[in-house]
């Protein structure tokens, strides 16, 4: 047999029939949240058909959901479309026998943190949902990629996806990111590189000893912005973290066939002498804090760079679409980005809102204000993560430095719920997505790392995290 | 729903990276079902903080009125994979996209929609918007050709069952469901419950 990547070695694996130009894959785990999967349920409904597999499946209420008073559930949501959707999604999962967390359940949050920390994502799956961030399931060898709602239905019928096969790429993170540098900024540093569409057509596998060293937080966070390269899926080969990471789980703590499951993910590997259609290879010592400066997440500069001229972009429709970020984002061609007065602090999202990313914030703000006249708050991307940063005692940092300390879900990396920012106001924001009218609208997203926008809520501005003094909080402990 | 030939004025949209949040914006996307999405088509685009239709965006211009077909620039329909935006598309009467390239989510979710998303090259699409104040465009799928007012034929690419099933309305669950011995013989193979 010849030589084959983790993507094809998963793709065969999971073969069930090709049908004219398409392969018809199956499908190891099903995630649903509100949003995109009334429709269809309701096209199921019209057919006349059932859910094949609701054992392979799982929801929760993530996308609309209010990030305070969940105690309350359903009822207790303000926005009667949002609380019409959750109920939908609880009557849905109950007539089909579909597991769901409910809201106020420590075990909800936002679908991509949910999976990981439950032990429901495991190397070698097919994962879909209807989110595009489904790619941060990658991160554990999985092949995870977002769907449509009509797809989601098609998986709800038949437990399997069709799909034409994509091309290989290969990006390889060599040496060692530097201090304040996280797997944001490489996330980042690569969609400038690549460009908004520059992983199309194609599925990232990140190699690289600096990929290896990675935490699978930080593996998620990468693999989580693939989409915003225009690749489907990122995956990351499993390895003794990926491994020792569900072993801890729920779903992995009392299993008895962990040593037989072992067997097979140490297999999940791309064979040395695999085909790759496309290499790319970064240095991490070259990466910088990264911040987005427009509307797409390509538009991204060091922390230390400015805005761009446009006059010197030579592509017209690159050009216009230039001009236009920089007047959304009321900025100046060639303006610098640090020291640019920001409005409002986002901290969550699939992207940044684990534990290691509240961490991260922490360490920054322990001891210090944010500045005033900023709104900043932190969402955890579930109610375990929220209840681990409180066994912490990060809710106090937080919470004494001036941040908001928020319930779980999805809030302002897409606001669909009361979390929005006005118009005009800038956001340092730890999400993903800096499209216009995004976080609200007229408001205007810069992307950045938790480490960054925590430096940010403290400086009232843009700022580089290496040049900020060392926290109170260590100079005490060091003295 | 079926689609087979288009004849209709292009509106053009030249802006790369047109994301799906631009498309169909977050406000609409609490909704229950399929229909009734049009008002929401690039709200933020048409209509300004009062709810005014903007004079100076281009599908607010009487010339596009009642247009079946966008024009726009590479990258259309990427980030969010909302099915909204396409349902949208439709809902307002857009019947194909042409562009340089699509988000590959956004591209099915067309398939699925009954609109057909046409990637033509990047100097073919030039050539389209400086013809838009020129007349009507005829678009054939099963030819997979557009013809532009000037005469001038390009040619897009679909996969086969994209084809088929804008030519003929086909459900993929139907026709995944022919292949049901296959499913149950993988399930078979692997054993009944979860998998690792």
């Amino acid at each position: 047999m010849s030589a084959r990547t983790l993507y094809d070695k998963i793709w065969e694996s999971r073969l069930v029939a090709a049908d004219e130009d398409e392969t018809i894959l199956y499908v190891d785990l099903h995630l649903l949240y509100e949003v995109t999967s009334p429709q269809a349920f309701s096209g199921l409904r019209a057919a006349r058909r059932g859910v094949r597999r609701p054992d392979l499946t799982l929801a929760v209420g993530d996308h609309g959901v209010p990030t305070s008073n969940q105690a309350a559930g359903i009822a207790g949501v303000p926005d009667a479309a949002v609380r019409a959707q959750l109920a939908a999604l609880e009557a849905n999962a109950a007539a089909h026998a579909i597991e769901l967390y409910p809201l106020g359940d420590a075990r909800n949050g936002i679908v991509h943190v949910v999976g990981p920390e439950q032990g429901r994502t495991a190397p070698g799956m097919i994962i879909v949902c209807g989110d595009s961030h489904t790619s941060t399931h990658g991160a554990f060898g999985a092949l995870a990629f977002g769907i449509g709602a009509s797809d989601v239905e098609h998986v709800l019928a038949t437990q399997t996806v069709r799909l034409r096969k994509l091309k290989n790429m290969q990006v390889r993170f060599h040496g060692r990111c530097g201090p304040g540098v996280s797997a944001k900024d490489m996330a980042l540093a690569l969609i400038g590189a690549l460009g908004a569409d520059g992983g199309a057509g194609h599925v990232i596998e990140y190699c690289g000893d600096a990929v290896s060293g990675l935490s699978m937080e930080a593996r998620m966070t990468l693999c989580n912005m693939s989409i915003e390269a225009g690749a489907r899926a990122g995956l990351i080969a499993p390895d003794e973290s990926t491994f020792a990471y569900l072993r801890a789980t729920p779903a992995w703590r009392t299993r008895t066939d962990y040593a037989d499951a072992l067997i097979a993910w140490r297999g999940l590997r791309s064979d040395a002498d695999a085909h790759w259609d496309r290499v790319v290879d970064i240095e991490c010592s070259t990466i910088e804090p990264c911040v987005t400066w427009g509307t797409s997440p390509d538009q991204v500069v060091a922390i230390g760079g400015a805005a761009p001229e446009p006059a010197r972009i030579p592509d017209p429709t690159r050009r216009a679409s230039a001009v236009r970020a920089l007047a959304y984002m009321g900025l100046a061609p060639s303006q610098p980005l640090a020291g640019l007065p920001i409005d409002r602090v986002f901290i969550g999202s699939c992207t940044n809102g684990r534990i290691e990313d509240l961490r991260a914030v922490a360490e920054i703000v322990a001891g210090r204000r944010v500045a005033s006249g900023v709104r900043a708050m932190v969402v955890p991307g579930s109610g375990l993560v929220r209840r681990r940063a409180e066994a912490e005692g990060l809710d106090k940092i937080f919470l004494a430095a001036g941040f908001e300390w928020r319930e779980p879900g999805c809030s302002m990396c897409l606001g669909m719920n009361a979390d929005k920012a006005a118009p005009g106001e800038r956001v340092a924001s730890t999400s993903n997505r800096n499209f216009e009218g995004r976080q609200g609208r007229g408001a205007r997203t810069h992307l950045m790392s938790p480490a960054m926008a925590a430096a940010a809520a403290i400086a009232g501005a843009l700022v580089d995290v290496r040049l900020l003094a060392p926290a109170p909080a260590r100079i005490m402990e060091s003295a | 729903m079926t689609l087979s030939f288009i004849r209709s004025v292009a509106v053009p949209l030249p802006l790369a990276n047109v994301d799906t949040d631009q498309i169909l914006p977050k406000q609409f996307l609490t909704t229950l079902e399929r229909n009734g999405l049009a008002a929401g088509l690039f709200y933020d685009l048409r209509f300004d903080d009062r709810g005014e239709p903007r004079a100076d965006f281009v599908m607010n211009h009487p010339a596009y009125a009642g247009a079946e077909v966008l024009i726009a620039g590479a990258n259309f329909g990427c980030g969010s994979s909302r099915e909204h935006a396409a349902w949208a598309l439709a809902d307002f009467g857009l019947k194909c996209v042409i562009a340089p390239s699509f988000g590959e989510i956004f591209r099915s979710n067309c398939t699925n929609n009954a609109i057909l998303p046409a990637a033509l090259r990047g100097e073919e699409v030039v050539t389209l918007l400086a013809q838009v104040g020129a007349g009507a465009l005829s678009i054939d799928i099963a030819a997979q050709t557009i013809e532009a007012p000037s005469g001038e034929t390009f040619r897009f690419a679909l996969s086969s069952n994209e084809k088929r099933k804008l030519l003929n309305g086909f459900d993929d669950i139907a026709l995944t469901l022919r292949y049901v011995a296959e499913i149950e013989a993988f399930e078979g193979k692997r054993g009944g419950m979860r998998q690792p």
